[in-house]
């Protein structure tokens, strides 16, 4: 029979990952809710998640590769600008989506025990989702331009993807924290994610930036992005020095996050 | 037997800054530095060195006790005793700040009816997530939904959102995930208030055959005693965050409502943030003193002190009797004329007279509610206690010290011969 001990002050151990894995019901559940009331009384229901990164990339298209003529390393631009864009929005609505998740969540929280970590790791993995719908337009893009990407392009995604999940739950598992006790970082983040958007190579290559490049290297989402450019476009070869640079940020963040989201949960129910 | 739930030294406190609570705006942070630098130095130096004197206050204060398995514990005690914080930590949902607690199984609670709910998910979809939010897997979830639709009676209605039910039929619906919760050990707060008295008399049903049949462990915190009289087998009295007594249900009760006998007028602690507040409530017998046991032949008078603060228009004083948690009058000021009373700011008092021989012998609860009606509570008094004795009473002499059923009220009967 399990025992469960309540005390005062509860360190941050392996149980706490055992507990999640035994709670991943209720994260399929609570995922499944986000799924599914998004698109509820909308006309064209899941669209949105397609229609938003696409009309973006025309808009950015017609602007930036057209009229400003932004370089686009020798690929057409609205691939190029498709690519960034789908890991950009991904990053940037997983952030804002975890940072509100436990305000969002107060009725349970303050009446159900549950690991409180499940909320924003939802919240992520339904962003997820919305990559991989969107993730559609790109297949359709690559076969309308005609690129092939290689096998070691593909087999380099899913390291991509698991570097994204870990830099947007790392940050946002801080961000939400925060947010409990300072709502502040809800005027705060739009803003923020604003600025983070141009000093990522998203709408423009890294290669613009020249000797100063290694100020965008600081951001880990520069190495997702210009990764993926390489992997399925061939545009550049991939940078691996680049790419671990990221990862390691990637852990940094995830470790304090984690961290300073176990030290402050405890009080959630009694503040938010 | 051995124990299921072993309670030791638990503590929580609250430092009043934290409990007044919310959240703080960095704004509000950083304005105060800049407007009154030294003072905030001073403070955060006090707060360093330890000489603060912010004054802390326990919701709970060493709370020890083991519940046996299959053992059905109630929990009563006044609003603001530390009931409900107390299953808050039992659950894990706030953490103690001294003592730990040992709980043997899988432990389920029900703090609120149908926590998770969202309107814009149909009555099917809710039940998934509201028992997966409750802790059920989704095969015990699969296995049990036929129960739970039968059991709230809404399967027309499966797949409607939400949004559309009626209130009755969203606690129905709500309850029936929840009672189907099968864990080693359930902790249960007043979620018995909401729905309507059939259906509260459903669930009380269920939750007796629930304990009686599978054993089960549960604590109980509500504020109907009869409830508490037919379910538990021992309780627990609280008051001021600490246990008074625990023992047999019978006398705890007694214990409780014999120490609330002694408040025939009862003092209550005022908020100046509220708009209007009730400051006192007292029960005066024939002759005007105060008294909470009242002989069934004289009459009496129920006195509410209250201040509005700012002008309150449209609000409506209500009279609420209960017995055995079943209403059994609501009376209003606006029963005579239908209108209700605009207040200035001020102090005022309002008398309720009570005829003799209007509530039968025994215990009965009242409840004050300042209100605009089917708009916002005011404020609201529960729960105060007052006795009708056996005294004069023409019935009792028949009746043989008996007294059947709950009011009292002298009917004129006319007896003519008709041939």
């Amino acid at each position: 029979m399990s025992v469960t001990v309540i005390k005062p002050k509860k360190t941050l151990s392996v149980e706490d990952f055992r507990e999640i894995w035994r709670y991943k019901e209720l994260l399929y559940f609570f995922t499944w809710r986000d799924l599914k009331v998004r698109y509820k009384q909308t006309a064209i229901g899941a669209l949105w998640a397609i229609f938003q990164p696409f009309m973006t990339m025309v808009v950015f298209s017609v602007f930036f590769g057209r009229l400003a003529k932004i370089p686009s390393d020798g690929a057409p631009y609205p691939i190029f600008v498709y690519v960034g864009l789908l890991f950009w929005q991904f990053f940037s609505g997983a952030l804002s989506e975890t940072s509100g998740t436990l305000i969002a969540n107060q009725a349970i929280i303050t009446k159900v025990y549950f690991p409180r970590l499940i909320l924003p790791i939802s919240a992520v993995v339904t962003k997820f989702m919305d990559f991989f719908i969107s993730a559609a337009i790109l297949v359709v893009l690559m076969v309308y331009y005609g690129y092939v990407p290689h096998l070691k392009g593909l087999l380099i995604l899913p390291l991509l993807l698991i570097i994204t999940f870990m830099a947007s739950i790392g940050l946002g598992l801080f961000l939400a924290a925060v947010n409990v006790k300072y709502r502040d970082v809800r005027y705060a983040l739009p803003f923020f994610i604003q600025l983070l958007l141009f000093i990522t190579p998203v709408i423009y290559p890294a290669s613009i930036a020249g000797k100063y490049s290694w100020i965008l290297a600081m951001n880990p989402m520069t190495g997702v992005i210009q990764s993926a450019r390489a992997a399925l476009l061939g545009t550049t070869p991939v940078n691996w020095l680049l790419l671990l640079l990221s990862l390691g940020a990637c852990l940094v963040a995830l470790v304090i996050g984690v961290i300073y989201f176990k030290k402050v949960e405890r009080y959630f129910a009694d503040i938010v | 037997m051995s124990a299921i739930i072993e309670v030791k030294n638990l503590g929580k406190k609250y430092s009043i800054r934290h409990h007044r609570g919310g959240y703080v705006a960095l704004r509000d942070v950083l304005a105060n530095i800049a407007k009154s630098p030294f003072r905030f130095a001073k403070t955060k130096v006090k707060e360093i060195t330890g000489v603060d004197t912010r004054e802390d206050f326990w919701a709970l204060r060493d709370i020890n006790f083991t519940v046996e398995q299959g053992e059905v514990i109630g929990i009563i005690g006044k609003n603001g005793a530390g009931k409900s914080t107390m299953l808050k930590i039992l659950t894990g949902i706030t953490p103690p700040t001294t003592g730990e607690a040992r709980m043997h199984g899988h432990v389920s609670s029900l703090l609120e009816v149908g926590t998770g709910f969202h309107p814009e998910l149909t009555g099917r979809e809710n039940i998934f997530l509201n028992g997966a939010i409750l802790g059920m897997s989704r095969r015990d979830i699969v296995k049990n939904f036929d129960a739970i639709v039968a059991f709230a009676g809404i399967d027309q209605f499966l797949d409607t959102p939400v949004k559309y039910y009626s209130s009755g039929m969203h606690v129905r619906l709500a309850f029936s995930v929840a009672a189907h919760l099968k864990p080693d050990i359930l902790l249960v707060d007043e979620v018995l208030a909401v729905g309507d008295a059939e259906f509260q008399k459903k669930c009380l049903g269920k939750m007796e055959e629930v304990t009686k049949q599978d054993g089960r462990t549960i604590l109980f915190v509500s504020h109907n005693m009869s409830a508490i009289l037919n379910l538990c087998t021992k309780t627990i009295l609280l008051d001021k965050g600490k246990i008074v007594e625990i023992g047999e249900t019978p006398k705890v009760i007694d214990r409780y409502l014999g120490n609330a006998h002694m408040n025939a007028a009862i003092d209550f602690p005022q908020d100046p943030s509220k708009d209007i507040q009730i400051s006192r409530i007292s029960i005066l017998n024939e002759t005007g003193e105060p008294s909470a046991r009242i002989p069934i032949s004289e009459k009496s008078t129920i006195e509410v002190e209250f201040e509005a603060r700012t002008s309150v228009e449209g609000a409506l004083l209500s009279l609420l009797i209960y017995a055995n948690g079943e209403m059994l009058l609501w009376s209003s000021e606006s029963d005579k004329n239908a209108s209700l009373t605009d207040y200035a700011p001020g102090k005022y008092k309002t008398t309720i007279a009570l005829p003799a021989f209007l509530l039968n012998v025994g215990t009965y609860f009242f409840d004050i509610r300042l209100h605009k009606p089917w708009v916002v509570l005011l404020d609201e008094r529960a729960n105060l206690p007052l006795e009708i004795l056996d005294v004069n009473n023409p019935k009792s002499q028949i009746m043989r010290g008996h007294h059947p059923g709950r009011l009292a009220a002298v009917l004129d009967y006319a007896t003519t011969r008709t041939s």
